[in-house]
Protein backbone atom coordinates (compact mmCIF):
# COMPACT_ATOMS: atom_id res chain seq x y z
CA UNK A 1 0.00 0.00 0.00
CA UNK A 2 1.33 3.42 -0.92
CA UNK A 3 1.53 6.06 1.79
CA UNK A 4 -1.05 8.87 1.67
CA UNK A 5 0.64 12.12 2.69
CA UNK A 6 0.49 15.87 2.22
CA UNK A 7 3.78 17.51 1.36
CA UNK A 8 5.17 20.51 -0.45
CA UNK A 9 7.19 19.91 -3.61
CA UNK A 10 10.42 20.55 -1.72
CA UNK A 11 9.41 18.13 1.05
CA UNK A 12 8.48 15.56 -1.59
CA UNK A 13 11.87 15.77 -3.33
CA UNK A 14 13.77 15.72 -0.02
CA UNK A 15 11.77 12.59 0.88
CA UNK A 16 12.68 10.98 -2.45
CA UNK A 17 16.36 11.80 -1.79
CA UNK A 18 16.09 10.23 1.67
CA UNK A 19 14.55 7.07 0.24
CA UNK A 20 17.25 6.84 -2.45
CA UNK A 21 19.99 7.46 0.16
CA UNK A 22 22.67 8.59 -2.35
CA UNK A 23 26.40 8.43 -1.60
CA UNK A 24 26.94 12.19 -1.85
CA UNK A 25 24.76 15.31 -1.74
CA UNK A 26 26.58 18.62 -2.28
CA UNK A 27 24.49 21.78 -2.22
CA UNK A 28 24.43 25.49 -1.53
CA UNK A 29 21.19 27.18 -0.46
CA UNK A 30 19.19 29.41 -2.81
CA UNK A 31 15.50 30.32 -2.71
CA UNK A 32 13.18 28.52 -3.48
CA UNK A 33 15.19 25.26 -3.45
CA UNK A 34 16.87 25.87 -0.05
CA UNK A 35 14.52 23.57 1.87
CA UNK A 36 15.68 20.50 -0.06
CA UNK A 37 19.29 20.47 1.25
CA UNK A 38 17.95 21.87 4.55
CA UNK A 39 15.60 18.92 5.11
CA UNK A 40 18.17 16.51 3.72
CA UNK A 41 20.91 17.72 6.06
CA UNK A 42 18.59 16.94 8.99
CA UNK A 43 18.12 13.39 7.63
CA UNK A 44 21.92 13.11 7.59
CA UNK A 45 22.23 14.53 11.13
CA UNK A 46 19.53 12.15 12.41
CA UNK A 47 21.24 9.14 10.87
CA UNK A 48 18.26 8.40 8.57
CA UNK A 49 20.66 8.25 5.60
CA UNK A 50 24.37 7.53 5.41
CA UNK A 51 25.03 10.09 2.68
CA UNK A 52 28.14 12.25 2.72
CA UNK A 53 26.60 15.75 2.81
CA UNK A 54 28.97 18.42 1.53
CA UNK A 55 28.00 21.95 2.57
CA UNK A 56 29.94 23.79 -0.13
CA UNK A 57 30.68 27.51 -0.42
CA UNK A 58 28.97 28.10 -3.80
CA UNK A 59 26.89 26.39 -6.48
CA UNK A 60 29.96 26.14 -8.70
CA UNK A 61 31.50 24.07 -5.93
CA UNK A 62 28.27 22.10 -5.45
CA UNK A 63 28.32 20.90 -9.04
CA UNK A 64 32.11 20.43 -8.92
CA UNK A 65 31.75 18.24 -5.80
CA UNK A 66 29.02 16.21 -7.54
CA UNK A 67 31.30 15.79 -10.56
CA UNK A 68 34.21 14.67 -8.38
CA UNK A 69 32.01 12.27 -6.43
CA UNK A 70 30.35 10.87 -9.54
CA UNK A 71 33.70 10.41 -11.31
CA UNK A 72 34.94 8.61 -8.22
CA UNK A 73 32.09 6.12 -8.67
CA UNK A 74 29.52 7.53 -6.23
CA UNK A 75 25.84 8.33 -6.72
CA UNK A 76 25.70 12.14 -6.40
CA UNK A 77 22.82 14.62 -6.17
CA UNK A 78 22.09 18.30 -5.67
CA UNK A 79 19.32 20.89 -5.83
CA UNK A 80 19.36 24.52 -6.89
CA UNK A 81 17.46 27.37 -8.55
CA UNK A 82 17.97 30.31 -10.87
CA UNK A 83 21.26 32.13 -10.35
CA UNK A 84 22.50 29.17 -8.36
CA UNK A 85 22.43 27.13 -11.54
CA UNK A 86 23.90 30.09 -13.43
CA UNK A 87 26.93 29.82 -11.17
CA UNK A 88 27.16 26.09 -12.00
CA UNK A 89 27.18 26.90 -15.68
CA UNK A 90 30.60 25.69 -16.83
CA UNK A 91 30.31 22.61 -14.63
CA UNK A 92 26.91 21.64 -16.13
CA UNK A 93 28.61 21.08 -19.49
CA UNK A 94 31.51 19.22 -17.86
CA UNK A 95 29.14 16.91 -15.96
CA UNK A 96 27.30 16.06 -19.17
CA UNK A 97 30.36 15.66 -21.42
CA UNK A 98 32.08 13.53 -18.77
CA UNK A 99 28.96 11.31 -18.93
CA UNK A 100 28.36 11.52 -15.17
CA UNK A 101 24.86 10.46 -14.06
CA UNK A 102 24.34 13.26 -11.54
CA UNK A 103 20.73 14.02 -10.53
CA UNK A 104 19.62 17.56 -9.76
CA UNK A 105 16.31 19.04 -8.70
CA UNK A 106 15.98 22.43 -10.32
CA UNK A 107 13.30 24.43 -8.52
CA UNK A 108 12.56 26.80 -11.37
CA UNK A 109 13.05 30.48 -10.58
CA UNK A 110 13.63 33.38 -12.92
CA UNK A 111 17.24 34.29 -13.58
CA UNK A 112 17.98 37.81 -12.38
CA UNK A 113 17.57 40.49 -13.40
CA UNK A 114 15.58 42.35 -12.54
CA UNK A 115 16.11 40.71 -9.14
CA UNK A 116 13.21 38.39 -8.37
CA UNK A 117 12.83 35.15 -6.41
CA UNK A 118 9.71 33.84 -8.16
CA UNK A 119 9.00 31.27 -10.81
CA UNK A 120 9.58 31.14 -14.51
CA UNK A 121 11.62 28.81 -16.68
CA UNK A 122 14.49 31.07 -17.71
CA UNK A 123 16.93 29.01 -15.62
CA UNK A 124 16.22 25.59 -17.16
CA UNK A 125 15.58 26.97 -20.65
CA UNK A 126 18.95 28.70 -20.54
CA UNK A 127 20.57 25.33 -19.85
CA UNK A 128 18.67 23.46 -22.54
CA UNK A 129 21.76 22.83 -24.68
CA UNK A 130 24.08 21.88 -21.79
CA UNK A 131 23.61 18.16 -22.42
CA UNK A 132 21.41 17.46 -19.39
CA UNK A 133 18.21 15.45 -19.64
CA UNK A 134 15.33 17.71 -18.55
CA UNK A 135 12.10 16.36 -17.07
CA UNK A 136 9.30 18.73 -15.95
CA UNK A 137 6.77 18.22 -13.13
CA UNK A 138 3.22 19.58 -12.93
CA UNK A 139 2.71 18.73 -9.25
CA UNK A 140 4.50 17.70 -6.06
CA UNK A 141 3.55 14.12 -6.97
CA UNK A 142 5.24 14.40 -10.35
CA UNK A 143 8.33 16.05 -8.84
CA UNK A 144 8.59 13.08 -6.45
CA UNK A 145 7.88 10.42 -9.07
CA UNK A 146 10.25 11.98 -11.62
CA UNK A 147 12.96 12.16 -8.99
CA UNK A 148 12.52 8.45 -8.18
CA UNK A 149 12.93 7.61 -11.87
CA UNK A 150 15.90 9.94 -12.48
CA UNK A 151 18.76 7.66 -11.36
CA UNK A 152 17.53 4.75 -13.45
CA UNK A 153 17.60 6.95 -16.54
CA UNK A 154 20.87 8.74 -15.77
CA UNK A 155 22.79 5.58 -14.88
CA UNK A 156 21.50 3.40 -17.75
CA UNK A 157 24.44 2.09 -19.81
CA UNK A 158 22.97 3.47 -23.05
CA UNK A 159 22.51 6.94 -21.52
CA UNK A 160 25.06 7.93 -18.83
CA UNK A 161 23.94 11.54 -18.73
CA UNK A 162 23.00 13.89 -15.87
CA UNK A 163 19.29 14.47 -15.25
CA UNK A 164 17.59 17.69 -14.18
CA UNK A 165 14.12 17.29 -12.62
CA UNK A 166 12.30 20.64 -12.81
CA UNK A 167 9.42 21.87 -10.62
CA UNK A 168 7.91 25.35 -10.35
CA UNK A 169 9.39 27.48 -7.57
CA UNK A 170 6.88 28.39 -4.83
CA UNK A 171 3.86 27.27 -6.91
CA UNK A 172 4.88 23.63 -6.49
CA UNK A 173 7.89 23.80 -4.17
CA UNK A 174 6.11 25.62 -1.32
CA UNK A 175 2.49 24.47 -1.69
CA UNK A 176 1.21 21.64 0.47
CA UNK A 177 -0.82 19.14 -1.54
CA UNK A 178 -1.87 15.50 -1.31
CA UNK A 179 0.71 12.99 -2.47
CA UNK A 180 1.10 9.20 -2.61
CA UNK A 181 4.53 8.08 -1.44
CA UNK A 182 6.12 4.75 -2.33
CA UNK A 183 7.33 2.58 0.57
CA UNK A 184 11.06 2.79 1.36
CA UNK A 185 11.81 -0.84 0.48
CA UNK A 186 10.06 -0.56 -2.88
CA UNK A 187 12.00 2.62 -3.71
CA UNK A 188 15.22 0.89 -2.78
CA UNK A 189 14.43 -2.09 -5.00
CA UNK A 190 13.30 0.15 -7.88
CA UNK A 191 16.26 2.52 -7.85
CA UNK A 192 18.77 -0.25 -7.12
CA UNK A 193 22.44 -0.17 -6.20
CA UNK A 194 24.72 1.96 -8.32
CA UNK A 195 27.77 0.26 -9.77
CA UNK A 196 29.77 2.75 -11.84
CA UNK A 197 31.14 1.13 -15.01
CA UNK A 198 34.38 3.03 -14.40
CA UNK A 199 35.51 4.93 -11.34
CA UNK A 200 38.50 6.99 -10.33
CA UNK A 201 38.64 5.06 -7.05
CA UNK A 202 38.87 1.73 -8.87
CA UNK A 203 42.69 1.49 -8.75
CA UNK A 204 42.74 -1.78 -10.69
CA UNK A 205 41.11 -0.13 -13.73
CA UNK A 206 42.68 3.30 -14.00
CA UNK A 207 40.83 5.93 -16.07
CA UNK A 208 41.13 9.63 -16.78
CA UNK A 209 38.11 11.91 -16.47
CA UNK A 210 38.04 15.32 -18.09
CA UNK A 211 41.40 15.38 -19.91
CA UNK A 212 42.26 17.73 -22.78
CA UNK A 213 40.34 16.59 -25.87
CA UNK A 214 41.33 18.50 -29.01
CA UNK A 215 40.58 18.17 -32.73
CA UNK A 216 41.40 14.48 -32.90
CA UNK A 217 38.52 13.24 -30.70
CA UNK A 218 36.45 16.10 -29.24
CA UNK A 219 33.94 15.94 -32.09
CA UNK A 220 33.50 12.17 -31.76
CA UNK A 221 32.90 12.54 -28.04
CA UNK A 222 30.22 15.18 -28.64
CA UNK A 223 28.69 12.84 -31.22
CA UNK A 224 28.55 10.08 -28.60
CA UNK A 225 26.90 12.48 -26.17
CA UNK A 226 24.28 13.26 -28.82
CA UNK A 227 23.68 9.54 -29.35
CA UNK A 228 23.23 9.04 -25.60
CA UNK A 229 20.57 11.76 -25.62
CA UNK A 230 18.78 9.97 -28.47
CA UNK A 231 18.95 6.70 -26.53
CA UNK A 232 17.46 8.42 -23.48
CA UNK A 233 14.01 8.58 -25.11
CA UNK A 234 13.55 4.82 -25.06
CA UNK A 235 15.09 4.44 -21.60
CA UNK A 236 12.82 7.14 -20.13
CA UNK A 237 9.80 5.23 -21.50
CA UNK A 238 11.06 1.86 -20.22
CA UNK A 239 11.69 3.23 -16.73
CA UNK A 240 8.24 4.88 -16.76
CA UNK A 241 6.62 1.56 -17.71
CA UNK A 242 8.33 -0.16 -14.79
CA UNK A 243 7.33 2.70 -12.47
CA UNK A 244 3.72 2.31 -13.60
CA UNK A 245 3.82 -1.39 -12.67
CA UNK A 246 4.93 -0.41 -9.17
CA UNK A 247 2.64 2.58 -8.55
CA UNK A 248 -0.12 2.56 -11.17
CA UNK A 249 0.91 6.08 -12.17
CA UNK A 250 1.52 6.36 -15.91
CA UNK A 251 4.16 8.66 -17.40
CA UNK A 252 5.38 9.20 -20.94
CA UNK A 253 7.47 11.71 -22.90
CA UNK A 254 4.42 13.94 -23.24
CA UNK A 255 1.00 13.98 -21.60
CA UNK A 256 -2.02 14.42 -23.84
CA UNK A 257 -5.18 15.74 -22.17
CA UNK A 258 -8.43 15.61 -24.17
CA UNK A 259 -6.45 15.50 -27.41
CA UNK A 260 -8.31 12.70 -29.25
CA UNK A 261 -10.70 15.08 -31.00
CA UNK A 262 -9.17 18.46 -30.02
CA UNK A 263 -9.46 21.26 -32.55
CA UNK A 264 -7.63 23.81 -30.43
CA UNK A 265 -4.77 23.02 -28.07
CA UNK A 266 -2.27 24.61 -25.72
CA UNK A 267 1.26 23.28 -25.24
CA UNK A 268 2.58 24.17 -21.78
CA UNK A 269 5.08 22.89 -19.17
CA UNK A 270 4.88 22.30 -15.41
CA UNK A 271 2.23 23.64 -12.99
CA UNK A 272 0.33 25.79 -15.50
CA UNK A 273 -0.69 22.57 -17.24
CA UNK A 274 -2.88 21.81 -14.21
CA UNK A 275 -4.65 25.16 -14.46
CA UNK A 276 -5.07 24.59 -18.20
CA UNK A 277 -6.68 21.17 -17.56
CA UNK A 278 -9.30 22.91 -15.40
CA UNK A 279 -10.01 25.35 -18.25
CA UNK A 280 -10.18 22.50 -20.80
CA UNK A 281 -12.82 20.79 -18.62
CA UNK A 282 -14.89 23.99 -18.53
CA UNK A 283 -14.61 24.53 -22.29
CA UNK A 284 -15.55 20.90 -22.96
CA UNK A 285 -18.74 21.42 -20.95
CA UNK A 286 -19.59 24.20 -23.42
CA UNK A 287 -18.91 21.83 -26.32
CA UNK A 288 -15.61 23.44 -27.32
CA UNK A 289 -13.09 20.85 -28.48
CA UNK A 290 -10.12 22.05 -26.46
CA UNK A 291 -7.08 19.97 -25.50
CA UNK A 292 -3.70 20.19 -23.85
CA UNK A 293 -0.24 18.81 -24.59
CA UNK A 294 2.20 18.84 -21.68
CA UNK A 295 5.76 17.92 -22.61
CA UNK A 296 7.08 16.02 -19.58
CA UNK A 297 10.44 15.51 -21.20
CA UNK A 298 12.04 18.54 -22.87
CA UNK A 299 15.52 17.01 -23.30
CA UNK A 300 15.57 14.79 -25.29
CA UNK A 301 12.92 16.69 -27.26
CA UNK A 302 9.97 14.45 -28.19
CA UNK A 303 9.76 15.54 -31.85
CA UNK A 304 7.62 12.68 -33.19
CA UNK A 305 5.25 12.58 -30.23
CA UNK A 306 4.55 16.32 -30.21
CA UNK A 307 4.08 16.53 -33.98
CA UNK A 308 1.75 13.54 -33.88
CA UNK A 309 -0.28 14.92 -30.95
CA UNK A 310 -0.91 18.24 -32.71
CA UNK A 311 -1.40 17.04 -36.29
CA UNK A 312 -5.20 17.13 -36.31
CA UNK A 313 -5.56 20.47 -34.52
CA UNK A 314 -6.78 23.58 -36.31
CA UNK A 315 -5.01 26.06 -34.03
CA UNK A 316 -2.33 25.65 -31.37
CA UNK A 317 -0.83 28.03 -28.78
CA UNK A 318 2.61 27.20 -27.43
CA UNK A 319 3.16 28.86 -24.05
CA UNK A 320 6.62 29.84 -22.89
CA UNK A 321 7.45 30.79 -19.29
CA UNK A 322 10.76 32.15 -20.58
CA UNK A 323 11.46 34.62 -23.35
CA UNK A 324 14.32 34.13 -25.80
CA UNK A 325 14.46 37.93 -26.26
CA UNK A 326 15.16 37.21 -29.94
CA UNK A 327 12.35 39.29 -31.47
CA UNK A 328 10.82 36.02 -32.69
CA UNK A 329 9.50 33.58 -30.03
CA UNK A 330 10.13 31.72 -26.80
CA UNK A 331 12.20 28.52 -26.80
CA UNK A 332 9.38 25.97 -26.51
CA UNK A 333 7.57 27.55 -29.48
CA UNK A 334 10.71 27.37 -31.62
CA UNK A 335 11.16 23.67 -30.85
CA UNK A 336 7.49 22.68 -31.16
CA UNK A 337 7.08 24.42 -34.54
CA UNK A 338 10.36 22.93 -35.74
CA UNK A 339 9.11 19.46 -34.76
CA UNK A 340 5.81 20.03 -36.58
CA UNK A 341 7.55 21.34 -39.72
CA UNK A 342 10.05 18.50 -40.06
CA UNK A 343 7.29 15.95 -39.55
CA UNK A 344 5.14 17.58 -42.22
CA UNK A 345 2.50 18.85 -39.77
CA UNK A 346 1.81 22.19 -41.40
CA UNK A 347 -1.96 22.61 -41.33
CA UNK A 348 -2.45 23.85 -37.71
CA UNK A 349 -2.09 27.61 -37.21
CA UNK A 350 0.42 28.12 -34.41
CA UNK A 351 0.89 31.10 -32.09
CA UNK A 352 3.18 31.74 -29.15
CA UNK A 353 2.41 33.28 -25.76
CA UNK A 354 5.07 34.33 -23.30
CA UNK A 355 3.47 34.19 -19.84
CA UNK A 356 4.06 34.34 -16.09
CA UNK A 357 7.56 35.83 -16.08
CA UNK A 358 9.00 36.52 -12.63
CA UNK A 359 6.11 34.74 -10.94
CA UNK A 360 3.22 36.77 -12.43
CA UNK A 361 0.26 34.65 -11.36
CA UNK A 362 -1.39 32.65 -14.15
CA UNK A 363 -5.15 32.51 -13.61
CA UNK A 364 -7.65 30.19 -15.23
CA UNK A 365 -9.10 33.32 -16.91
CA UNK A 366 -5.72 34.04 -18.52
CA UNK A 367 -5.61 30.54 -20.00
CA UNK A 368 -9.18 30.94 -21.20
CA UNK A 369 -8.26 34.07 -23.19
CA UNK A 370 -5.67 31.98 -25.04
CA UNK A 371 -8.24 29.30 -25.94
CA UNK A 372 -10.67 32.05 -26.99
CA UNK A 373 -8.02 33.49 -29.27
CA UNK A 374 -7.50 30.03 -30.80
CA UNK A 375 -11.26 29.69 -31.38
CA UNK A 376 -11.22 33.06 -33.17
CA UNK A 377 -8.32 31.95 -35.36
CA UNK A 378 -10.27 28.82 -36.32
CA UNK A 379 -13.38 30.90 -37.10
CA UNK A 380 -11.72 33.68 -39.08
CA UNK A 381 -8.62 31.96 -40.46
CA UNK A 382 -6.74 35.08 -39.42
CA UNK A 383 -3.69 34.25 -37.30
CA UNK A 384 -2.64 37.82 -36.47
CA UNK A 385 0.39 38.34 -34.23
CA UNK A 386 2.36 35.12 -33.66
CA UNK A 387 4.59 36.33 -30.79
CA UNK A 388 2.37 37.46 -27.89
CA UNK A 389 2.58 38.32 -24.20
CA UNK A 390 -0.18 37.08 -21.88
CA UNK A 391 -1.50 39.38 -19.14
CA UNK A 392 1.24 41.98 -19.27
CA UNK A 393 0.67 45.73 -18.83
CA UNK A 394 1.70 47.43 -22.09
CA UNK B 1 -19.70 18.06 -9.28
CA UNK B 2 -16.73 18.61 -6.99
CA UNK B 3 -17.34 20.47 -3.74
CA UNK B 4 -14.55 23.05 -3.65
CA UNK B 5 -13.99 25.56 -0.83
CA UNK B 6 -11.51 28.38 -1.36
CA UNK B 7 -10.14 30.42 1.56
CA UNK B 8 -7.90 33.48 1.62
CA UNK B 9 -5.98 34.49 4.73
CA UNK B 10 -4.81 38.03 5.48
CA UNK B 11 -2.35 38.54 8.29
CA UNK B 12 0.83 40.27 9.27
CA UNK B 13 4.26 38.64 9.11
CA UNK B 14 4.87 36.81 12.41
CA UNK B 15 1.20 36.27 13.35
CA UNK B 16 1.07 32.77 11.97
CA UNK B 17 -1.42 33.19 9.08
CA UNK B 18 0.76 31.00 6.86
CA UNK B 19 1.04 28.39 9.62
CA UNK B 20 -2.74 28.54 10.13
CA UNK B 21 -3.32 27.87 6.42
CA UNK B 22 -0.99 24.87 6.60
CA UNK B 23 -2.71 23.62 9.79
CA UNK B 24 -6.09 23.91 8.08
CA UNK B 25 -4.73 21.94 5.10
CA UNK B 26 -3.46 19.29 7.54
CA UNK B 27 -6.76 19.02 9.37
CA UNK B 28 -8.75 18.73 6.12
CA UNK B 29 -6.24 16.22 4.74
CA UNK B 30 -6.69 14.11 7.86
CA UNK B 31 -10.45 13.90 7.25
CA UNK B 32 -9.75 12.44 3.78
CA UNK B 33 -10.06 15.54 1.62
CA UNK B 34 -7.80 16.92 -1.13
CA UNK B 35 -6.03 20.07 -0.04
CA UNK B 36 -3.80 22.90 -1.11
CA UNK B 37 -2.15 25.25 1.38
CA UNK B 38 0.21 27.92 0.12
CA UNK B 39 1.38 31.39 1.06
CA UNK B 40 2.04 34.24 -1.34
CA UNK B 41 5.69 34.98 -0.72
CA UNK B 42 6.91 38.54 -0.77
CA UNK B 43 9.50 40.45 1.19
CA UNK B 44 9.30 38.64 4.53
CA UNK B 45 9.23 41.21 7.30
CA UNK B 46 7.62 41.11 10.71
CA UNK B 47 4.38 43.08 10.57
CA UNK B 48 4.12 43.36 6.77
CA UNK B 49 0.78 42.27 5.24
CA UNK B 50 0.90 38.67 4.01
CA UNK B 51 -1.60 36.49 2.17
CA UNK B 52 -2.05 32.73 2.31
CA UNK B 53 -4.52 30.41 0.60
CA UNK B 54 -6.37 27.13 0.98
CA UNK B 55 -8.27 25.03 -1.51
CA UNK B 56 -10.17 22.11 0.00
CA UNK B 57 -12.06 19.69 -2.22
CA UNK B 58 -13.46 16.18 -2.37
CA UNK B 59 -11.64 15.65 -5.69
CA UNK B 60 -8.04 16.24 -6.80
CA UNK B 61 -7.38 19.96 -7.40
CA UNK B 62 -5.44 20.80 -10.58
CA UNK B 63 -5.60 24.62 -10.54
CA UNK B 64 -2.30 26.23 -9.52
CA UNK B 65 -3.03 29.93 -9.18
CA UNK B 66 -3.82 32.28 -6.35
CA UNK B 67 -7.45 32.60 -5.25
CA UNK B 68 -9.41 35.59 -6.55
CA UNK B 69 -13.00 34.66 -5.66
CA UNK B 70 -12.75 33.03 -2.24
CA UNK B 71 -15.67 31.48 -0.36
CA UNK B 72 -14.16 32.68 2.92
CA UNK B 73 -11.72 35.38 3.94
CA UNK B 74 -9.91 35.25 7.28
CA UNK B 75 -8.45 38.47 8.67
CA UNK B 76 -5.98 37.73 11.45
CA UNK B 77 -5.37 41.43 12.24
CA UNK B 78 -8.26 43.92 11.97
CA UNK B 79 -5.87 46.84 11.33
CA UNK B 80 -5.39 45.35 7.82
CA UNK B 81 -8.95 46.24 6.84
CA UNK B 82 -7.89 49.86 6.31
CA UNK B 83 -4.94 49.07 4.04
CA UNK B 84 -5.78 45.80 2.24
CA UNK B 85 -8.93 45.19 0.10
CA UNK B 86 -9.85 42.14 2.18
CA UNK B 87 -13.29 41.59 0.63
CA UNK B 88 -12.02 41.72 -2.99
CA UNK B 89 -13.79 38.96 -4.93
CA UNK B 90 -15.27 37.46 -1.75
CA UNK B 91 -18.46 35.57 -2.57
CA UNK B 92 -21.59 36.94 -0.90
CA UNK B 93 -22.66 33.35 -0.23
CA UNK B 94 -19.55 33.06 1.92
CA UNK B 95 -18.25 34.95 4.91
CA UNK B 96 -15.45 37.08 6.26
CA UNK B 97 -14.03 36.15 9.67
CA UNK B 98 -12.18 38.92 11.51
CA UNK B 99 -10.06 38.80 14.64
CA UNK B 100 -11.30 41.86 16.53
CA UNK B 101 -12.90 43.13 19.71
CA UNK B 102 -15.56 44.85 17.59
CA UNK B 103 -19.00 43.43 16.75
CA UNK B 104 -19.91 42.12 13.30
CA UNK B 105 -22.05 45.24 12.64
CA UNK B 106 -19.16 47.56 13.54
CA UNK B 107 -16.79 45.66 11.23
CA UNK B 108 -19.32 45.60 8.38
CA UNK B 109 -19.24 49.42 8.26
CA UNK B 110 -15.63 49.30 7.06
CA UNK B 111 -16.14 46.54 4.46
CA UNK B 112 -17.17 48.63 1.45
CA UNK B 113 -20.73 47.33 1.34
CA UNK B 114 -19.93 43.60 1.53
CA UNK B 115 -23.34 41.92 1.82
CA UNK B 116 -22.30 38.39 2.90
CA UNK B 117 -21.89 37.09 6.40
CA UNK B 118 -19.52 39.00 8.73
CA UNK B 119 -18.17 37.00 11.67
CA UNK B 120 -15.93 38.21 14.46
CA UNK B 121 -13.84 36.52 17.08
CA UNK B 122 -11.70 38.04 19.81
CA UNK B 123 -8.75 35.72 19.21
CA UNK B 124 -6.47 37.92 21.30
CA UNK B 125 -8.55 37.53 24.46
CA UNK B 126 -8.98 33.79 23.94
CA UNK B 127 -5.27 33.32 23.25
CA UNK B 128 -4.18 35.36 26.28
CA UNK B 129 -6.68 33.55 28.55
CA UNK B 130 -5.93 30.03 27.35
CA UNK B 131 -2.28 30.22 26.32
CA UNK B 132 -0.97 33.17 28.30
CA UNK B 133 0.40 34.77 25.14
CA UNK B 134 -0.85 36.13 21.79
CA UNK B 135 -0.98 33.31 19.21
CA UNK B 136 -4.08 34.20 17.16
CA UNK B 137 -3.82 31.39 14.61
CA UNK B 138 -5.16 28.62 16.87
CA UNK B 139 -8.48 30.35 17.70
CA UNK B 140 -8.77 31.69 14.12
CA UNK B 141 -8.42 28.17 12.73
CA UNK B 142 -11.28 26.96 14.94
CA UNK B 143 -13.44 29.92 13.91
CA UNK B 144 -12.91 29.03 10.22
CA UNK B 145 -14.01 25.44 10.85
CA UNK B 146 -17.10 26.67 12.73
CA UNK B 147 -18.14 29.24 10.12
CA UNK B 148 -17.34 27.26 6.97
CA UNK B 149 -18.51 23.82 8.08
CA UNK B 150 -15.89 22.24 5.81
CA UNK B 151 -15.43 19.41 8.25
CA UNK B 152 -17.06 17.83 11.24
CA UNK B 153 -16.24 19.87 14.38
CA UNK B 154 -15.57 16.87 16.60
CA UNK B 155 -13.38 15.22 13.96
CA UNK B 156 -11.46 18.49 13.72
CA UNK B 157 -10.97 18.73 17.50
CA UNK B 158 -9.86 15.10 17.71
CA UNK B 159 -7.40 15.63 14.88
CA UNK B 160 -6.00 18.81 16.44
CA UNK B 161 -5.54 17.08 19.76
CA UNK B 162 -3.47 14.43 17.99
CA UNK B 163 -1.39 17.12 16.24
CA UNK B 164 -0.78 19.04 19.49
CA UNK B 165 0.26 15.83 21.28
CA UNK B 166 2.81 15.26 18.53
CA UNK B 167 3.93 18.89 18.22
CA UNK B 168 4.16 19.53 21.97
CA UNK B 169 5.49 16.12 23.00
CA UNK B 170 8.11 17.87 25.13
CA UNK B 171 5.68 20.51 26.50
CA UNK B 172 2.49 18.50 27.26
CA UNK B 173 1.30 21.22 29.65
CA UNK B 174 0.36 23.50 26.72
CA UNK B 175 -1.90 20.95 25.00
CA UNK B 176 -4.95 21.59 27.18
CA UNK B 177 -4.62 25.37 26.72
CA UNK B 178 -4.55 25.00 22.95
CA UNK B 179 -7.57 22.68 23.00
CA UNK B 180 -9.45 25.15 25.22
CA UNK B 181 -8.60 27.94 22.77
CA UNK B 182 -10.12 25.93 19.91
CA UNK B 183 -13.29 25.08 21.86
CA UNK B 184 -13.81 28.60 23.15
CA UNK B 185 -13.33 30.05 19.69
CA UNK B 186 -16.01 27.75 18.28
CA UNK B 187 -18.42 28.88 21.00
CA UNK B 188 -17.61 32.60 20.90
CA UNK B 189 -17.47 33.36 17.18
CA UNK B 190 -20.17 35.99 16.47
CA UNK B 191 -22.32 36.66 13.40
CA UNK B 192 -23.10 33.05 12.45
Amino acid sequence: MSIRERLSGNEAVATAMKQINPDVVAAFPITPSTEIPQYFSSFVANGQVDTEFVAVESEHSAMSACIGASAAGARAMTATSSNGMSLMWEMLYIAASSRLPIVMNLVNRTVSGPLNIHNDHSDSMGARDSGWIQIYSETNQEAYDNFLMANRIAEHKDVRLPVMICQDGFITSHAIENIELVEDDKVKAFVGEYKAPWALLDANHPVSVGPLDLQAHHYEHKRQQAEAMKNAKKVIQEVAAEFEKMTGRKYDLIEKYMMDDAEIAIVVLNSTAGTAKYVVNQLREKGIKAGLVKPRVFRPFPVDEIADALKNCKAVAVMDKADSLNAASGPLFAEVTSAMFVKGVTSPKVINYIYGLGGRDVKADDIETVYNRLSDIVKTGNVGEVYNYLSVRE
Amino acid sequence: MAKLTEIRWHGRGGQGAKTASLLLADAAFNTGLYVQGFPEYGPERMGAPITAYNRICDERITVHSNIYEPDYVVVVDDSLIKSVPVTAGLKESGAIIVNTTKTPDEIRESLNGYKGKVCTIDARAISIDCLGAYFPNTPMLAAVIKVSGIMDENAFLADMEGSFKHKFAKKPEVIEGNMNALRRSMQEVKGL
